[in-house]
C-alpha cells in the first residue's frame, strides 16, 4: 500500500519536475534577446521546413475534408430539402472545429515529428552540446527558431486549410451535386460572423501551435540520445501533440460557444 | 610559492571533486592539476569518468562537491551568461567530431568567427584557410561533413575548434577507433598545435603508448580516485600494481579478468540460471 502511494508521489513528482522543466526551457529560449540580423536566416530557414514543406500534406487533406463534408452534409440536408444550407455546415465546422484540430494533428504528425527527431538526432551527435563548447547557447540558436516558426506557420496553415476546403466543399455540392452556388454562398456569408466564428478559430490555432510546437522541441530536446531514446521522443511528441491538442479543443470550445 | 604563482602555473585546478550518477560515485574527493602550456592526459580503464570529467571543467555538468577552478573562476558557481563568455576560451573535440551536418567543412570553420565576431567576409575566409591549411584540409572545405573519413572529421572539427584561438583544448578519445596513419597525424597536431598555438591541452584517452608519447603528465584515474600521477616514464616504472596492469595493458590483477560471479564449479552443477 505504501509502496503504491510512493509510487504515485513519485510519478506526480516526476510529472511536474518535466513540467517545470519544459516550462523553464520554452521561456529561456523565447525570452533570450536574440540577435535579429543573426536569428532572421534561422528563423526564415525553419519557417520554409515547417511551414512550407507541410503545405502539401494540408492542401490535400483541406480538400477532401471539404469533399467529404459538403457530401455527407448534402446527403442528410436533402432529405429536408435544405440542401442549400451545406455552405452554412461546411463554413462553420471548418472553421470552427476541423480547420484547426485536423491541422494540428497534420502539423504533429509532419512538422512536430521531424523537429523531435531532428532536434534529438543533434543531440545524439553530439551537436547541441559543440555549440554550447563554442560559447552558443543552443536554446537561442537551434530551439528559438524552430519554436517561433511553429507558432507563425501553423496559424497560416490553419487558413490555407479552411480556404481550400470551403473550395473542395464547393466543388462537391455546386459542380457536382448541382447546389444553386448563390445561396451556397449567401448561406454562408450570412451565418458565419467574423468575431465569434473566424477569429475564435484564430484564437484556437494559435493555441494549438504554441502546444504542438513546444511540446516537439522539447521531447527533441530532453530525448535520451540514442537511436531507441529518438523513436521514443518522436512517438512521445505526435501521441501528446494529439492529445493534447484534443483536450484544449474541448477546453476553448466550451469557454468560446459554450453558453452558461 | 604564493597562490598568485600557483594560479598562472596551473590552467584549471580541481579540488575535493565529488560526483555521483545515481548510486554510482564517480569521483570521491579528487583532485587535479592541469599545468599551463602542458599536454596532460587522463587516462584510465572505460567508465572511470574520464569524460566526466572534462564535462564537469566545461561546466555542462556540475559536480556535487568541490572546486574547479579555469584561469582562477570557480566553473561551478558561474552563472550562464558568464559560462558561455568562458566557453569561448576553451575548445573541445568529441569523439564523434560533432560536426554540423547541415554545412560544409568550411562553413563548419567559419561558424564560430560569424557568431562570435563581426569580421568582415575576406578576413574570416583567411583565418578559415589558415585553420585547415594547420590541419591539412584546405583543399576539402568545400566537402560536406557526410564525405568524410573519420580521421579527417575530427581534423575539421579541430579547425573549428582553434578559430576563435582558445587557451586550452580538450580531446575527448581523439584516437579512438582511428587507423594507424590517422593517429599519427592525430598525434603529431594535437603536438604541433600545442606548441605553436601555446595552447594547453587536456586529452581523455586509453591508448596508453600514443598518449604517453605525446604528453607532459599522465593522470591514471579509477573507480573514483587517482592512481597514478606523474611523467609517462615514471608511470612505466611504477611499483603500484594498479598503474603496473594499466599501462601494460595486462588483462589480469588488481582489475578482475572476471566480473564477479558466483563460484564455477558450482555455478556449472546448479542448473539454475
Amino acid at each position: 500500500m505504501i509502496a503504491r502511494l510512493r509510487m504515485i508521489g513519485r510519478s506526480g513528482l516526476n510529472v511536474l519536475q518535466i513540467l517545470g522543466r519544459s516550462g523553464v526551457f520554452v521561456a529561456m529560449s523565447l525570452f533570450g534577446v536574440p540577435n535579429l540580423r543573426r536569428a532572421l536566416p534561422l528563423f526564415i530557414k525553419q519557417l520554409y521546413a515547417v511551414g512550407v514543406l507541410s503545405l502539401p500534406i494540408i492542401v490535400v487533406s483541406g480538400l477532401f475534408i471539404g469533399m467529404v463534408l459538403s457530401l455527407q452534409g448534402y446527403t442528410i440536408l436533402v432529405d429536408y430539402g435544405s440542401e442549400q444550407a451545406v455552405g452554412q455546415m461546411l463554413a462553420l465546422s471548418l472553421v470552427r472545429e476541423l480547420g484547426p484540430v485536423v491541422t494540428a494533428l497534420l502539423f504533429a504528425g509532419r512538422a512536430g515529428s521531424s523537429l523531435t527527431a531532428e532536434i534529438g538526432l543533434m543531440k545524439a551527435t553530439e551537436q547541441i552540446t559543440s555549440l554550447e563548447m563554442l560559447g552558443i547557447d543552443p536554446l537561442r540558436y537551434v530551439i528559438a527558431p524552430r519554436l517561433l516558426a511553429g507558432f507563425i506557420a501553423m496559424p497560416l496553415l490553419v487558413m490555407i486549410f479552411n480556404v481550400v476546403g470551403v473550395w473542395g466543399g464547393y466543388l462537391v455540392a455546386v459542380d457536382w451535386l448541382g447546389v444553386y452556388d448563390g445561396s451556397f454562398w449567401s448561406n454562408m456569408q450570412n451565418s458565419t460572423d467574423f468575431y465569434s466564428d473566424v477569429m475564435n478559430g484564430v484564437i484556437k490555432s494559435i493555441v494549438f501551435a504554441f502546444a504542438v510546437s513546444w511540446i516537439a522541441v522539447f521531447q527533441g530536446y530532453d530525448s535520451v540520445p540514442t537511436s531507441e531514446g529518438i523513436g521514443r521522443a518522436t512517438t512521445k511528441t505526435v501521441v501528446y501533440s494529439s492529445l493534447a491538442v484534443l483536450g484544449l479543443d474541448f477546453i476553448l470550445t466550451a469557454v468560446m460557444f459554450g453558453d452558461f | 610559492m604564493s597562490d598568485m604563482a600557483k594560479q598562472n602555473d596551473n590552467i584549471v585546478e580541481v579540488r575535493g571533486l565529488c560526483f555521483a550518477r545515481g548510486d554510482r560515485v564517480i569521483f570521491d574527493n579528487a583532485s587535479f592539476d592541469f599545468p599551463r602550456g602542458k599536454i596532460t592526459a587522463i587516462m584510465g580503464p572505460s567508465g572511470t569518468g574520464k569524460t566526466t570529467l572534462l564535462r564537469l571543467i566545461s561546466g555542462q555538468i556540475k559536480p556535487d562537491a568541490g572546486r574547479i577552478l579555469v584561469n582562477g573562476q570557480n566553473v561551478p558557481e558561474l552563472t550562464r551568461n558568464e559560462l558561455y563568455e568562458m566557453r569561448r576560451t576553451m575548445g573541445m573535440l568529441f569523439q564523434s567530431g560533432a560536426l554540423f551536418t547541415d554545412r560544409s567543412v568550411y562553413e563548419n570553420v567559419a561558424f564560430p568567427l560569424r557568431e562570435h565576431t563581426n569580421l568582415p567576409e575576406s578576413m574570416i575566409r583567411d583565418i578559415v584557410l589558415m585553420k585547415l591549411q594547420a590541419v591539412g584540409l584546405r583543399g576539402a572545405r568545400n566537402m560536406m561533413p557526410s564525405e568524410l573519413s573519420g580521421g579527417m572529421t575530427r581534423r575539421a572539427a579541430l579547425a573549428r575548434t582553434i578559430a576563435l584561438d582558445p587557451d586550452m583544448i580538450m580531446y575527448d578519445e581523439p584516437f579512438a577507433g582511428q587507423d594507424p596513419i590517422a593517429m599519427g597525424v592525430l598525434m603529431q597536431l594535437i603536438k604541433l598545435l600545442n606548441q605553436a598555438l601555446s595552447l594547453t591541452s587536456l586529452v581523455v584517452s586509453h591508448d596508453i603508448h600514443e598518449t604517453a608519447s605525446i604528453a607532459d603528465k599522465l593522470y591514471i584515474i579509477s573507480e573514483g580516485d587517482v592512481i597514478g600521477e606523474g611523467t609517462p616514464k615514471d608511470l612505466m616504472k611504477s611499483e603500484s600494481p594498479l598503474v603496473r596492469q594499466f599501462m601494460q595493458g595486462l588483462p589480469d590483477g588488481p582489475v578482475p579478468f572476471h566480473y564477479p560471479a558466483q563460484d564455477y564449479e558450482d555455478d556449472m552443477l546448479g542448473g539454475e540460471s
